[in-house]
């Protein structure tokens, strides 16, 4: 599978991944020879094959329904570019 | 209960399948330990989890497992024993990470079936193609500044359990019922309040339209924020109207979400959400798939209470209710438990009636809910005993109703106080009409020529005694003085 020029343009975008069109070409070559490393990877029989989640065996691990975070706005918000008040602040979005 | 559109080429019917956000109630969040309550600070109930800070793991709240585990066993619905978390990837500034937690291939919850009871006492099935827990979003406030936008992240991470129906939905009118009687089972269940003014149950409608007697399905809109019973309605007639003069005009309807806009009662496209409806969903790394055993599935079907279809068929079968009555009072358990309180060892259609009619009309009026009803549910059962026991009549205890109602206070002072005992002396009841009659030899004469007179009569005796005396009683003395009726 080999995709074209277009496709990475529409990948880069869906990634807001700014990708100038003199760099489209050859990330193209670049995940069409990645795509085709999967394909060959689809061409080993797994029918009956049990899914491999993890490599050790995990115990479930579930959080109590307690609270034990939150009540910190202004450390949460200190590394935002913008705040206001105890809000983060973003450009306008139009709706 | 058909709706049909007249359009100019023909008659138009609509399908509609539903898609409700219902919050889970929990103390914490899905995936992080901040608080969920409502009306928090901005960002006071925000963990770095919630934030999409770097380097955060999450680690999924069982109980919210447990509540969605739950919901689906109250809906009849398949429950999952292996579902899975992805990453739903879009950008938009109220979520931080990036991406949605959500469940996409294998949720929790698969098909169930939902039962409408509608208004001509029938039922009819609603199908309930899935249900799958995720995280909710932040929240963006868009007015508060002219060149920015506000973000408050406590909703973020909030669990969410997204409901969709199957589009099996006919009219705007079943889809408000399909609306309340969700809400009816998810408060049984205690598994989210149902809260439509605090966003707690939020609603989106798939409408699509066809000719009437079409197989195939119509190309559907999805109409987002219809977030009160009211809109549901409203939302669904307006945008089917405006399918069907689009096709009839010539045009195609798009496949595309639009905003129901309350204040003037129209749905419009929302463009920006079309761009990035490709979310490439892949399983979560972070979160191991959702593994249920029996036994956890077996303990939560073991402390369901009885839903509100159990209990309307037990009130029918128990109480002799008709489906109507019976489907209002199940609507809410603290309606149910008032009814089964008054209904105790009484008359179950007379207890029902009182709740229904006097109660309700009266908790309505004043605009009180039924958990701050000035008449308990013993007073009103004190009241029904002094009128099945004759101590008052049946226009008299209406009267002591509103009273009861306006003062709290308990049927029997109030009889005893204001003297409202029905009169049972059957000398004194006899001794009025005879006065009646001899006063009035003019309306004696018209009786002879029309019987129904003696209601005049009967009106006049009751006049008398202040009210007090037995309506039918005082009839049947009247009809034995008053001459033979003529002809």
């Amino acid at each position: 599978m080999s995709l074209d020029k277009a496709t990475v343009a529409r990948i880069a975008a869906l990634a807001r991944i700014a990708v100038p069109e003199s760099q489209q070409e050859a990330l193209s070559g670049e995940l069409s020879t990645i795509m085709g490393w999967i394909e060959q990877l689809n061409e080993v029989d797994t029918d009956n094959v049990e899914p491999l989640r993890a490599v050790m065996p995990i115990e479930r691990h579930w959080r109590a329904d307690e609270v034990t975070d939150g009540g910190a706005a202004e450390a949460i918000t200190a590394n935002a570019p913008k705040a206001h008040g105890a809000y983060f602040v973003v450009p306008k979005v139009v709706e | 209960m058909g709706y049909e559109i007249q359009g100019n080429t023909g008659v138009w019917e609509i399908v509609v399948g539903l898609e409700v956000h219902a919050q889970v109630t929990s103390n914490a969040k899905l995936f992080s330990g901040a608080a969920t309550a409502y009306g928090a600070a901005p960002n006071a109930q925000v963990s770095p989890v919630d934030a999409g800070m770097p380097g955060q793991l999450p680690v999924l709240n069982g109980y919210c497992v447990e509540q969605a585990v739950r919901t689906g066993l109250g809906l009849k619905a398949e429950i999952n024993r292996e579902s899975v978390f992805e990453r739903k990837n879009y950008f938009y500034p109220d979520l931080p990470a990036g991406y949605q937690i959500s469940q996409y291939a294998h949720p929790i919850v698969g098909k169930g079936e939902l039962t409408l009871d509608m208004p001509d006492g029938t039922t009819r099935g609603i199908g309930i193609t899935r249900l799958h827990l995720e995280m909710d979003a932040g929240k963006s406030l868009h007015n508060q500044q002219d060149d920015a936008t506000l973000i408050d992240l406590n909703r973020s991470g909030v669990a969410l359990m997204e409901i969709v129906s199957e589009p099996d939905i006919r009219t705007p009118e079943e889809a408000v019922l399909y609306m309340r009687k969700l809400r009816s089972i998810l408060r049984y269940l205690g598994t989210c309040d149902g809260n439509m003014e605090e966003g707690s149950l939020r609603c989106d409608a798939n409408v699509s339209v066809r000719k009437k007697g079409d197989a195939g399905f119509g190309t559907r809109c999805e109409i987002k924020n219809v977030n009160s019973m009211r809109f549901v309605a409203r939302a669904i007639e307006y945008e089917a109207r405006r399918q069907v003069e689009l096709i009839e005009g010539g045009g195609t309807v798009d496949q595309e979400t639009r905003l129901f806009d309350a204040q003037k009662g129209e749905t419009r496209s929302m463009r920006s959400k079309e761009e990035a409806h490709d979310y490439r969903y892949f399983p979560d790394p972070d979160l191991l798939p959702v593994v249920l055993d029996e036994a956890f599935i077996e303990r939560i079907a073991a402390g369901l209470p009885e839903l509100p279809d159990a209990k309307k068929a037990r009130y029918m079968e128990a109480y002799g209710l008709g489906p109507y009555d019976a489907g209002v009072l199940v609507a809410d358990r603290t309606t149910g438990d008032y009814f089964e309180a008054v209904a105790a060892g009484r008359d179950g259609k007379q207890a029902a009636n009182w709740v229904i009619n006097d109660l309700f009309g009266s908790l309505g009026k004043a605009g009180i809910a039924l958990e701050n009803s000035p008449v308990g549910p013993a007073a009103l059962g004190q009241l029904l005993d002094l009128l099945n026991a004759q101590t008052i009549n049946g226009r008299t205890a209406k009267d002591v109703f509103a009273l009861m109602f306006e003062t709290g206070r308990d049927p029997d002072r109030i009889v005893e106080e204001r003297g409202l005992r029905q009169v049972t002396d059957a000398g004194a009841i006899e001794a009025e009409v005879d006065r009646v009659i001899a006063a009035n030899p003019g309306q004696v004469e018209t009786y002879k020529k029309n019987p129904k007179v003696i209601g005049w009569f009967t009106g006049q005796v009751m006049k008398a005694t202040g009210g007090k005396a037995n309506p039918g009683g005082v009839q049947q003395i009247l009809k034995a003085k008053l001459p033979p009726v003529e002809g």
